[in-house]
């Protein structure tokens, strides 16, 4: 019998705020669906955009992107910087034909374990329910002879 | 025509500039760019509706800049783009003089004020045209979307005729051409030309003044121009900032507001 | 000596559906939203029968993009997966006689000091049957690089129009004869002498021979810093050429597999050269300019006895900012 589709989601966090907050959310137990492998960042400002895309390319299904509330960034500004770009490339990504229900931004704090584990688990479901992401990925087989 | 000509004349004679980059009569009705630094040779600069291209991207090519001041035929798309390379650093105002072409009538302008005077009274929006292009890849789904662009970019074979002919692409150092590690493939194959036209038209968000030379140059008849249409147009949407408005750096990527508003950030 | 014979209009329908059943695929010039593409043809209605193509059909035997190798970790071995070259038997059907004679300038390179052999597979399954030209444009010039429009050179079958509608059909090599057995009833036998459409008139505008000796005196003229001055060091040119060969390796690989990949490359980057000391021996749009005419018309006759261009135009069409080769190597041809 085949295996039911599992989502494989990629985060991408920065170190201060989302994953101080997904460790709390780890030692406080709370339980949440496991699919998500975490990439740790020092702030949203590093992220790249085209970090989203590679991600899709390598087989995520969804992406998740978090880190510190504005005005509480490590790094004073970092966030802010990021906002800006996810703004243009956010609809940038849907010009192209990305499907933006496989992305979710958002900030979660140090201390908003219960937080990160709801995003993650609703994040999960919500991928699940949409299915395998291939469109991405298959383009890298595409236009080799 | 006449008024560019004899000013090309008069600023060549003169050795006020030492090079008039401009239009010239090219294969069947085409037009092309030249470079006039004799006096006696402004008959190769023509002036009509077919003189569209953006010719600022020789602003900043090293062979051309070695010979000395330059004046450049400017049609409102290139007082833009010279403004936002004097933003950027890469133009001194003492070296360039535009001569600017609009509605048929010829203005020198020897300073950036007085381009950024001129810009502000021309219309800056782009094509119905492109407009309608761009309203119909909305209307559709984004799987429709996605097959439009995976369509068109299927063709793209990596030449960089858009990069190479934008104004604004003047790195020497293209993110392209830096391998360790190699960020975008070179290959152009899908994913590859999907990820470099992505790139490109985030990088000119904020920064594109909308001259449209990057699709009219793609030899293989891509709209790329949509997709750097569409990142600066949301720039101007969403922060009302813009490439090309002022000599003054304003850019839109680089600065931000604490309380810039979006709706998908949880 | 060739074989001729007479096709009828439903007879070249005939014969590309003959060539589709025999599990070739047939790929010609076809009009896509007012572009010309090679593109798949499954009927004759699908040629384009005017103009040429914008992308040469170089990429059926030199792929844009080509796979050579694979490789992949398991464990800490490295297994290595030798790709053999995706050959589809192909047959080029409605080129123009300047692209069926570029294929030789590509072999002179691909067979030279090694034997390639995913060009060699890919060119051994290709078929070329091109057609003549009654019509030519600003930019050709296939009159001054030694051939017409007319020309059989490199054509398995070279079609000619005839007045009274269809073609006059010469059949050249084995390959050609390999298509007239699929399809034997379309080949009708020739009644006398064949009433031609006149080739197309494409005056010529250099001799290449005389070229060829004035480049040997002009490596250091201003001719190339005021001829490209206006050039944007893009690769279309070179990427439209049929006989532009050049390409770079790019490894494409992660942490557990890789691959190499073979791409379209041009002399016209200025990347192209540049050491792993940093020196670039053609910093210069004018050094690679003077680069690209000397490679096809100086070097090329010297090293291989064939010219590297074969006068298609396709360069100047593509080209962005009008580089009329035609045009620019009359003027290095005078003087």
């Amino acid at each position: 019998m085949a295996e039911p589709f599992e989502p494989k989601l990629t985060a991408f966090v920065c170190n201060w705020c989302t994953y101080a907050g997904a460790d709390l959310t780890g030692t406080s137990r709370i339980k949440y669906q496991s699919n998500v492998r975490v990439i740790r960042l020092p702030c949203t400002g590093r992220i790249d955009f085209m970090m989203v895309l590679k991600a899709f390319s390598r087989g995520s299904d969804g992406v998740i992107i978090s880190g510190c509330h504005p005005n509480d960034c490590h790094y004073t500004s970092g966030n802010y910087h990021a906002r800006r770009r996810w703004m243009v490339f956010r609809d940038l990504l849907d010009f192209v034909g990305v499907d933006l229900n496989r992305v979710t931004f958002s900030w979660v704090s140090a201390a908003e374990g219960a937080k990160w584990a709801e995003l993650v688990n609703e994040t999960t479901n919500r991928v699940r329910e949409l299915g395998p992401y291939k469109e991405v990925q298959q383009l890298a087989a595409v236009g080799i002879e | 025509m006449e008024a560019l000509r004899n000013k090309a004349k008069e600023l060549l004679a003169a050795g006020a500039v030492k090079v008039v980059i401009g239009y010239g009569q090219g294969t069947g009705d085409s037009r092309r760019p030249v470079f006039v630094h004799s006096a006696d040779k402004v008959t190769d600069l023509v002036f009509d509706k077919a003189c569209t291209q953006n010719l600022a991207t020789y602003l900043t090519k090293s062979e051309v800049r070695a010979m000395g001041r330059m004046a450049i035929v400017a049609v409102p798309s290139t007082l833009r783009s010279i403004l936002q390379l004097a933003a950027e650093k890469q133009l001194r105002e003492e070296n360039v003089v535009a001569l600017a072409m609009i509605d048929g009538v010829m203005k020198d302008l020897s300073t950036f004020d007085a381009i950024e005077e001129t810009v502000a009274t021309v219309p800056d929006a782009i094509s119905e045209a492109d407009q309608k292009v761009i309203d119909k890849l909305m209307a559709m789904s984004s799987s429709e979307r996605r097959a439009f662009w995976a369509d068109e970019l299927g063709r793209c074979v990596k030449c960089y005729a858009c990069r190479s002919s934008c104004p604004m692409c003047y790195c020497e150092r293209c993110t392209m051409d830096c391998n360790r590690p190699q960020w975008i493939p070179v290959a152009s194959h899908a994913i590859g030309n999907l990820e470099y036209h992505v790139v490109r038209a985030m990088h000119l968000a904020g920064r594109c003044v909308q001259c449209g030379t990057c699709g009219a140059a793609c030899p293989v008849g891509i709209p790329v121009h949509l997709l750097t249409f569409f990142a600066e147009g949301t720039v101007r949407r969403q922060f009302g900032q813009k490439g090309g408005a002022s000599a003054k750096l304003d850019y839109a990527m680089s600065t931000f507001k604490p309380d810039d508003k979006e709706q998908f950030i949880r | 000596m060739s074989d001729k014979y007479i096709i009828s209009e439903s007879g070249v329908g005939s014969l590309i559906d003959a060539i589709g059943k025999s599990g070739r695929r047939v790929l010609g010039p076809k009009e896509v939203a007012e572009r010309i593409e090679i593109a798949e043809i499954k009927n004759a209605a699908q040629l384009a029968t005017k103009g040429q193509s914008i992308v040469s059909a170089k990429g059926t035997v030199f792929p844009k993009v080509e796979r050579l190798m694979k490789y992949k970790y398991e464990g800490k071995n490295i297994v290595l997966d030798d790709v053999d070259p995706n050959a589809a038997p192909t047959v080029l059907f409605g080129v123009r006689p300047c692209e069926a004679r570029a294929f030789h300038a590509l072999d002179v390179v691909f067979n030279w000091d090694y034997k390639d052999k995913f060009f060699n597979a890919r060119l051994a399954n290709t078929t070329v049957v091109a057609i003549g030209c009654t019509e030519a444009d600003a930019s050709c010039f296939c009159t001054s690089v030694g051939s017409r429009p007319d020309d059989p050179q490199g054509s398995d079958i070279l079609l000619s129009r005839l007045k009274s509608g269809g073609y006059l059909a010469e059949v050249n090599t084995d390959k050609g004869k390999a298509l007239v057995a699929l399809a034997k009833d379309v080949f009708q036998p020739l009644p006398g002498v064949a009433d031609l459409v006149p080739a197309a008139t494409v005056a010529p505008a250099f001799d290449a021979k005389v070229l060829e000796q004035k480049l040997a005196g002009k490596f250091d003229n201003p001719v190339w810093l005021e001829q490209s001055l206006r050039c944007l060091g893009c690769g279309a040119c070179a990427f439209v050429c049929p006989t532009c060969v050049c390409f770079s390796i790019e490894d494409e690989a992660d942490a557990r597999r890789g691959e190499r990949l073979r791409t379209w490359d041009s002399c016209g980057l200025r990347l192209f050269t540049l050491h792993a000391s940093g020196h670039n021996p053609r910093d210069k749009q004018s050094q690679r300019w003077r680069q690209r005419v000397y490679h096809k018309f100086a070097y090329y006759p010297d090293r291989f006895k064939t010219l590297g261009c074969v006068g298609c135009g396709k360069c100047s069409r593509a080209c962005p900012v009008d580089m009329n080769l035609k045009q620019h190597l009359a003027q290095a041809a005078e003087g």
